[in-house]
């Protein structure tokens, strides 16, 4: 099977500091992709990399169209929508402004947004600003779901929330997982066992693991070596506070 | 009595003038993070083509009012939108350029202006009701200042209207907020950016040719004047801030009117109330405090 994406030899630069260093993987039309990797190695701006959002070099092709010279608009409008890490809601919009903003196509699928998080359709006059953390991901989560995508590129969806809301968005997660492919950064172990295929370890700005999920979860040592956690920390990050 | 009606009239109509530009600037820097210096000329362009127009359709006739005030709304939204086409979308995301190439625009206008109209005021020669007063409360008040407030409530209705009622506007909205947030949901935020300058310049340009009323003549410096204040305005209502512009608009004049005739010291005032803002409340009024 050829891959939906493919990154090679990815640089990205912000702020005029190399924050990628030379990454290459691919991204199959099924499934979950993990991102793996510590704080500050770089799994976000590979994100912000493939989607223009930082300065970048080297290819990357999606569905066979080299995207690397596209502006972050057309790359987004060809079919990869992005949930960027922190959420990114605009606060001072209201939820449905939010969603309407993000819907692009002439018949938005607000039942399936709506069926997925309830509580957006009740909260649909709110300011996003003053909604809890879990709700502003819903909120993210919705405005990249409410599209037909062919591709999406979700950043730390769990971060910071308590243990229920974790398991709501990953349950949002498997739920599109089985209609569109995704690009998962996560640190938490627990969520990835559940969702991810595939993992891509990233250190330093560059790739040092690819392979099936199982066979990288069921080695405690390669993950303590990979990540510098062990199997017994649920969350990478409690490891790294 | 009738004095502090006359002031406080002369200064909404002051505050009017600040806010048709100001509301521009704001937006301008608030989705864009440009300081359009080129603004006053914008506005000094449509004042001199009101201007001729009045000449020629009779400046004291409604006719020639009308007129003045639809050319100079088109003039300014012309020379905006070029403005923002062929020389700041080029400097796509690099801001000081952007900026360096409004304050060469603003430079070259004057002097291109100079070169047609003269360095020297031209003096309207308009009698009519524009010239005339009107007695409110004893106080006897010009009628281009309500003709100004006027034009300046309906421009900031007309803009909280497009705002909060357009797809355009809600990606402003959104974009004042997060722009890079706006082009990752596949919006061509470029487009918002001309829409913005094409706006601004269409309330600059109403503006002049008000101003020129309010002030009795036309000159190349015109714009640069009283752009020195809207930028004041635009940084005490808080960058970007719509409401936070209309406020301040009307504070500084105001203030600025009742300093000016009691103290002598009105652009003082204005510019101590400009520090005291900026240390108790650096964001401004209305502004999103820096992340
Ligand atoms: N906008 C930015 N400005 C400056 N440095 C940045 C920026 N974004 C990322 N970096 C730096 O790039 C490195 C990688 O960051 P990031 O991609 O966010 O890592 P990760 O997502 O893996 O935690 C870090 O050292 C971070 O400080
Ligand atoms: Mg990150």
């Amino acid at each position: 099977m050829s891959a939906l994406l493919t990154v090679k030899n990815l640089r990205a630069t912000v702020a005029g500091q190399q924050v990628v260093e030379d990454v290459s993987f691919e991204v199959p039309a099924t499934g979950v992709t993990a991102v793996l990797g510590r704080n500050g190695v770089g799994k976000s701006s590979t994100l912000k990399g493939i989607l223009g959002l930082y300065d970048r070099t080297g290819e990357v092709t999606f569905d066979g169209a080299r995207i690397d010279r596209e502006p972050t608009h057309r790359i987004v409008q060809s079919g990869i929508a992005y949930v960027p890490e922190d959420r990114e809601v605009f606060t001072m919009l209201t939820v449905e402004e939010n969603l309407t903003l993000a819907a692009r196509q002439a018949q938005p699928r607000w039942d399936f947004v709506h069926a997925l998080f309830p509580e957006l359709a009740q909260r649909a006059k709110q300011r996003a600003g003053t909604l809890s953390g879990g709700q502003q991901q819903m909120v993210s989560l919705a405005r990249a779901l409410i599209n037909d995508n062919r591709l999406l590129m979700v950043d730390e969806p769990t971060k910071g929330l308590a243990p229920k809301i974790v398991n709501e968005v990953g349950e949002a997660l498997a739920e599109a997982s089985t209609s569109v492919p995704i690009l998962l950064v996560e640190q938490n172990l627990k969520v990835i066992k559940r969702l991810a295929d595939r993992v891509v370890v990233i250190d330093a700005g560059r790739v040092v693991h690819t392979g099936p999920a199982g066979e990288l979860l069921d080695d405690p040592d390669r993950i303590q070596r990979l990540l510098g956690v062990s199997t017994e920390a649920h969350d990478t990050r409690e490891a790294h506070p | 009595m009738s004095t502090f009606v006359l002031l406080l009239i002369t200064g909404l109509g002051l505050g009017a003038l600040y806010f048709l530009i100001a509301s521009g600037l704001s937006l301008i820097y608030g989705l864009m993070g440009v300081l359009n210096f080129a603004h006053g000329s914008f506005l000094t362009l449509a004042a001199f083509a009101g201007f001729e127009v009045g000449r020629r359709v009779g400046i004291s006739t409604w006719t020639g009012l009308f007129l003045s005030l639809l050319v100079g709304a088109v003039v300014g939204a012309v020379f905006a939108a070029l403005t923002e086409l062929l020389l700041i979308r080029p400097l796509y995301k690099r801001h000081i350029e952007q900026v360096l190439v409004t304050v060469g625009l603003s430079l070259a206008t004057v002097a291109l202006f100079e070169g047609i109209w003269g360095p020297d005021p031209i003096f309207m020669q308009a009698s009519g009701w524009m010239r005339q007063t009107t007695d409110i409360l004893g106080a006897p008040i010009p009628n281009d200042r309500f003709v100004s407030i006027a034009a300046a409530l309906l421009v900031l209705g007309g803009l909280v209207l497009f705002l909060n009622k357009t797809r355009y506007g809600l990606i402003i909205r959104a974009g004042v907020e997060n722009r890079a947030m706006v082009t990752a949901l596949g919006i061509d935020v470029r487009k918002a950016f001309t829409l913005v300058f094409t706006i601004g310049g269409v309330a600059a340009g109403i503006g002049g040719v008000l101003a020129s009323h309010y002030f009795g003549y036309v000159s190349p410096l015109l714009g640069g004047s009283l752009l020195i204040f809207a930028f004041i305005v635009t940084v005490i209502g808080g960058m970007g801030s719509l409401a936070g512009a209309a406020i301040a608009s009307v504070l500084v004049a105001v203030l600025q009117q009742f300093a000016n005739f009691y103290l002598g010291v009105g652009d003082l005032i204005v510019v101590l109330l400009l520090a005291v803002v900026l240390l108790v409340r650096p964001q401004g009024l209305l502004g999103k405090a820096a992340a």
